[in-house]
């Protein structure tokens, strides 16, 4: 048969993504919670005539859907199936064939071409389960074969057998489904009985409440050391002595060659401090523009997204949204929004991709507009240390405190304003699982390249617009216009306003640009404040918009811009 | 036999689901995970204040909200 697409199907986090990257060799982010594939996935196998394009379908654990995330998976099927020459590819998890057995039995009454991928056939080993293969598939009529996706163990005969996927002939009465499972399972799977495993025993530990919380507060305080730890050594040893020792003389020298002023020196190189070079200051293209997102915040980013892939793909973040649960209630939400939330502190882009894990359009709002208003990229948070940091605990945390704060009572407004559900969780919880350590240090590389790719390009655009308005006296003539908002109530130079224009472009560089102005902690403290919640940079921008609506969005943005005014006055005040 | 509430139940013990009320989408969701009248589960755990039960069924373990759990009845051995 001619093969000309393949849909991924399975229930969540049986590792449909890491086969389509197996497969396609398009690397997607694979992670150890349901609902990390939100989006649908497009990549192909093979070449030329023999191309087939490869779909990754987001987790469904039936054909009958009973959440938005699985009617998307249902509609995407149906499509495909439509479709001639495509066939199914049915990842299911060994270690839970029974449940898995459900979707499997909906979809050979689909009458598509099938072919089943036994995917984590070494975890089902090691736990003592072992299945008959060969009964399986004759009982099913459809090829099986084994699979360990995350090391590529079988995804070489899965290929080769692709063309052998077929339309079962396997009869059942829809009522019956449940008791032909058990049947089923009856003659190919024999389980061992044995002790709890090491990972069992942990799993117990870290939901119970009075050992979950603790081991939860540690956690989160071992995150954000080893964060720190991370960005501050990189920064130390490997980024600071690149650009004093090696780029700081360049530089020099090239700014002697174009005399040391004039336009193109200013937006090369920028202004000098003092007759040298400051890379935080300067604002030239090569100095600032350089240092910026590889000097101060690519060590974060590296950090950050470090931590959060082992996060991701231990299993830890269903238990911590378990016994998170009943404080995301109190901003309307439920437990598993410290996904999106989690995510949304390296970017707002995929942080707010991720509220489709939940389920009501209540949630998903509440959660991108607290997320947009209240929570700073890492990129961001890595600039506001670098500013406040010299200050230490006073500057610092009075900007997070802050943030927290309104994230707090922003969510307790937005609960009992915005009508709508908010479902109970209802969430698998995985079993643990270390980290295979190429699959994740893969994933931090994927999310760095996306960084770069995303920041360079409007930090190096912001550089070179900051200049222009300076040189036409652009941002003069606007802060002369913002004075009252800017000064009376936000207590700010007019200079800021610059800052706040170059925040829609990119926060950091905004943040960035308020180190040359001379501010005290106190407007420091407050510009940050206000840099974080008056209004989402482009990029956050066009996802929410894609995400809410035009009319939502409007919602979000009056919320956002009030917020900020009503947050930045109310600390000029405090302070 | 009587029958309590999984969320009345204590962690650790096990017992057979005997019926779960309520709607259909309750019902269909926890059937879709193989929880279904029936079929033996643990409760692993409960959270302080009404919070989530996790209750495991097989090799599987699912994070219910408390309401929920109100609602599925299990035979406790």
């Amino acid at each position: 048969m001619l093969v000309k697409k393949i849909l991924l199907v399975g229930n969540p986090n049986v590792g449909k993504s890491v086969v389509f990257s197996r497969l396609t060799g398009v690397d997607v982010i694979a992670s150890n919670y349901p609902g990390t594939t939100v989006e649908f996935c497009k990549g192909c196998v093979g070449s030329g005539k023999d191309k087939i394009d490869v779909v990754d379908v987001p987790g469904t654990y039936s054909l009958d859907p009973t959440s938005p995330a699985e009617k998307v998976a249902v509609e995407m099927l149906n499509k495909g199936i439509k479709e001639k020459a495509s066939i199914v590819i049915n990842v299911i998890d060994a270690t839970n064939l029974e449940r898995n057995l459900n979707l499997t039995l909906q979809l050979l009454k689909r009458k598509v071409p099938l072919i089943i991928a036994l995917n984590l056939w070494d975890e089902a080993k090691h736990i003592g389960i072992s299945i008959d293969v060969e009964e399986l598939q004759k009982i099913l009529g459809i090829p099986i074969i084994p699979t360990v996706a995350i090391t590529g163990e079988g995804v070489k005969s899965l290929v080769s057998r692709l063309s052998e996927a077929k339309i079962s002939d396997y009869e059942y009465e829809n009522t019956e489904r449940w008791h032909n499972i058990g049947d089923i399972i009856e003659k190919v799977q024999v389980i061992k009985h044995k002790h709890h495993t090491f990972a069992e025993r942990l799993s117990d530990l870290t939901v119970h409440p009075w050992t979950g919380i603790p081991i939860a507060v540690i956690v989160l305080f071992i995150i954000f050391q080893v964060i720190r730890f991370i960005g501050e050594g990189i920064i130390n040893y490997v980024l600071d002595p690149i650009f004093t020792r090696l780029w700081q003389p360049v530089m020099e020298a090239l700014s002697g060659l174009l005399g040391k002023e004039g336009i193109i020196h200013n937006i090369l190189i920028g202004h000098l401090i003092d007759g040298k070079i400051d890379f935080g200051q300067s604002f030239g293209i090569l100095t600032t523009g350089l240092y910026v997102p590889f000097g101060a915040v690519l060590p974060y980013i590296i950090a950050f997204y470090l931590v959060l892939s082992f996060l991701e793909d231990s299993g830890y973040l269903p238990r911590l949204a378990v016994l998170l649960d009943k404080t995301m209630h109190i901003i309307g939400l439920h437990g598993m929004a410290i996904v999106p939330m989690f995510l949304a502190c390296g970017c707002n882009v995929p942080g707010i991709m991720a509220t489709r894990i939940l389920e009501s359009k209540r949630e998903r709002f509440i959660a991108a507009t607290l997320m947009s208003i209240t929570i700073p990229c890492m990129a961001q948070t890595a600039m506001i240390f670098g500013l406040l940091g010299q200050y230490g605990p006073k500057g610092i945390f009075p900007v997070f405190i802050t943030l927290f704060l309104v994230w707090l009572i922003g969510g307790i407004l937005m609960r009992f304003i915005i009508r709508g559900e908010s479902p109970e969780i209802f969430t698998e919880i995985p079993a643990y699982r270390f980290p295979y350590l190429i699959g994740s240090l893969k994933k931090v590389w994927m999310r760095i390249k996306w960084f770069l790719k995303e920041a360079i390009p409007f930090v190096l655009l912001g550089v070179l617009i900051v200049n222009i308005l300076y040189t036409f006296r652009i941002i003069q003539a606007l802060g002369y216009f913002a004075a009252p908002v800017m000064t009376k109530f936000l207590g700010l130079p007019l200079d800021a306003v610059g800052a706040l224009l170059i925040g829609f472009l990119r926060k950091d560089l905004a943040v960035g640009m308020l180190a040359p102005l001379g501010l005290s902690m106190k407007q420091l403290i407050i510009s940050s404040v206000v840099l974080t919640m008056y209004f989402p940079c482009v990029a956050t921008f066009a996802v929410l918009f894609k995400e809410l609506g035009i009319l939502d969005v409007l919602k979000a943005g009056a919320i956002m811009i009030g917020s900020a005014f009503i947050v930045g006055s109310l600390l000029n005040l405090i302070l | 036999m009587t029958s309590i509430s999984l969320a009345h139940m204590g962690a650790g013990q096990s017992g057979t689901i005997m019926s779960i009320q309520g709607g259909r989408g309750i019902r269909a969701k926890l059937e879709a995970m193989g929880m279904r009248p029936g079929v033996r589960v643990t409760k692993v755990s409960g959270q302080i204040m009404q919070g989530p039960v996790i209750v495991r069924s097989g090799n599987t373990q699912v994070a219910i909200g408390f309401g929920m759990a109100r609602k599925v009845f299990i035979a406790v051995d």
